[in-house]
């Protein structure tokens, strides 16, 4: 193993492999990630795969169009021999109270203020993007064309093996233990292989981020959230758009091999468990079959759950922590790490190097949450 | 001849598969599940799962008892979802 980098990356899911790749990109040399277990063993392997534009907030917006972009491109970008099955069926919003259409007129005016080109529709409307809907109780509805998914695993494989053609290195199985910090500066990592010394540290560990930060004297406030998922047998495709209702608390969506992928979010202890449970199976396939009641001739293959890393406002936290020279992070993301994945790492390789960012990211960082400037967002699930 | 060998029935995943990418460097169970779905399709790796651990052993040079299999995942059979909620039913009925 390396004994010196010029970064040492902790986390190997899609915001640090993407970081590693982009610095790499743009010709940092020895730029090493850490990861505790395999590849894809966090939370970007076990997550629901969405990709939307659809966000209530100009700064989601921004980041949420820049990075489905990229994945538009990604295939080509990183070179990449298999397919991260990217597919636009776009994302189909179905609003259950009127407090829900008037944010999402909200939400659309300003999403298309931005250009991204969704469209308000009467549930009638959605008939038409998908016919099996249950559109009883459904008062409007939000579409964009663009929103889609894409396979995680090998998203993650692709920048993994681009990062690796560029001689980042990639430790599995290799768990950080400390940080070293001396006089407010990075000096390096202690890690349950050997001491790595560097004077640059990302902490892209996800929920376990606080625990990470901790080791440089730092608090990073995000706590993890155990989210279940469950996924179907492949049939014949009859679903278009990932359909998704923030009020019912549920999204599905059917993968390009024909499975349908589907979770709904209550409120769970804090938890770094990734167990599953037999509650979960009845309220989804409730919730589910409402929605499209031919799901209930469909058989449920396999349950599994992951981790969202809640922070203050469910905003990401991005960009330098200025308690410690050279420490910077890139958390927070609440349940969207995957989708603002490609962007995170444009942005905070640049960051990183000290060149300005393609967008600006300044409003997301740590200090935020002692400024008191929390940001929004009224669009989660 | 291994481009015609199949280890994962359900997925269609050969036995070529799984040797370039051991030869890649992914030598664990769940990196190889994950990349070329072997084990993920409807029987869930009840076939696939002892042949991709016993290619594993042979190509790392491990006893398979040291080599981490991958997680049993709920439900154990497939399941209708009116069958899930035919139970909820059931108990409300008493």
């Amino acid at each position: 193993m390396n004994r010196t980098a010029e970064i040492v990356i902790i986390g190997g899911g899609i915001s640090g492999l993407a970081t590693a790749y982009n610095l790499a990109a743009k010709g940092m040399k020895d730029v090493v990630v850490l990861e505790k277990g395999y590849l894809m063993s966090g939370s970007t392997g076990r997550c629901g795969a969405g990709v939307r534009q659809q966000w209530g907030t100009e700064m989601n917006c921004l980041l949420a169009k820049a990075s489905c972009e990229i994945f538009e491109n990604l295939n080509e970008i990183l070179d990449y021999e298999g397919d991260i099955e990217f597919k636009q069926g776009g994302y189909l919003l179905m609003a259950v109270t009127e407090k829900e259409v008037e944010q999402f007129k909200k939400n659309v005016a300003l999403q298309n203020s931005l250009g991204i080109k969704s469209v308000l529709l009467t549930p009638e409307e959605a008939l038409e993007i998908v016919p099996d809907l249950n559109i009883e109780g459904i008062l409007a509805c939000a579409y964009h064309h663009k929103d889609g998914h894409a396979n995680p695993f090998h998203t993650m494989i692709a920048y993994a093996e681009a990062a690796k053609r560029l001689g980042v290195k990639i430790y599995t199985y290799t768990e950080v233990t400390g940080i070293m910090v001396e006089g407010g500066r990075i000096k390096g990592v202690n890690t349950n292989r050997g001491d790595i010394y560097t004077d640059k540290v990302l902490i892209a560990a996800g929920a376990w981020s606080r625990e990470i930060g901790a080791m440089a004297g730092v608090d990073i406030p995000v706590r993890p959230e155990r989210h279940q998922i469950l996924v179907t047998e492949p049939v014949n495709h009859r679903l278009g758009p990932m359909i998704m209702s923030f009020a019912g608390n549920i999204y599905c969506q059917q993968e390009p091999g024909g499975e349908f992928i589907m979770g709904h979010g209550p409120a769970e202890h804090e938890t770094y468990s990734v167990t599953s449970s037999w509650d979960f199976l009845e309220e989804m396939c409730r919730k589910a079959v409402r929605f499209l009641p031919y799901l209930k001739n469909i058989r449920v293959v396999r349950q599994w759950s992951g981790l969202y890393e809640i922070s203050p406002d469910a905003q990401p936290i991005l960009g330098k922590v200025p308690q410690v020279e050279g420490l910077y992070v890139a958390t927070g993301f609440s349940g969207h790490g995957f989708m603002f994945g490609p962007i995170t790492g444009v942005l905070m390789a640049e960051c990183i190097l000290g060149l300005p960012t393609t967008i600006p990211i300044d409003k997301l960082d740590l200090g935020r949450f002692e400024r008191g400037e929390l940001i929004f967002e009224p669009s989660v699930v | 001849m291994k481009s015609k060998t199949i280890v994962c029935r359900c997925e269609d995943v050969t036995l070529e598969e799984i040797e370039a990418l051991i030869e890649k460097g992914y030598t664990s169970m769940d990196e190889i599940k994950r990349i070329t779905r072997c084990g993920m399709g409807q029987c869930q790796g009840r076939t696939c799962r002892t042949l991709l651990l016993a290619e594993l052993a042979r190509a790392t040079k491990t006893h398979p008892a040291d080599i981490k299999v991958t997680t049993f995942r709920p439900p154990a059979k497939n399941v209708k979802m009116s069958v899930i909620l035919g139970g909820i039913e059931d108990e409300q009925n008493g």
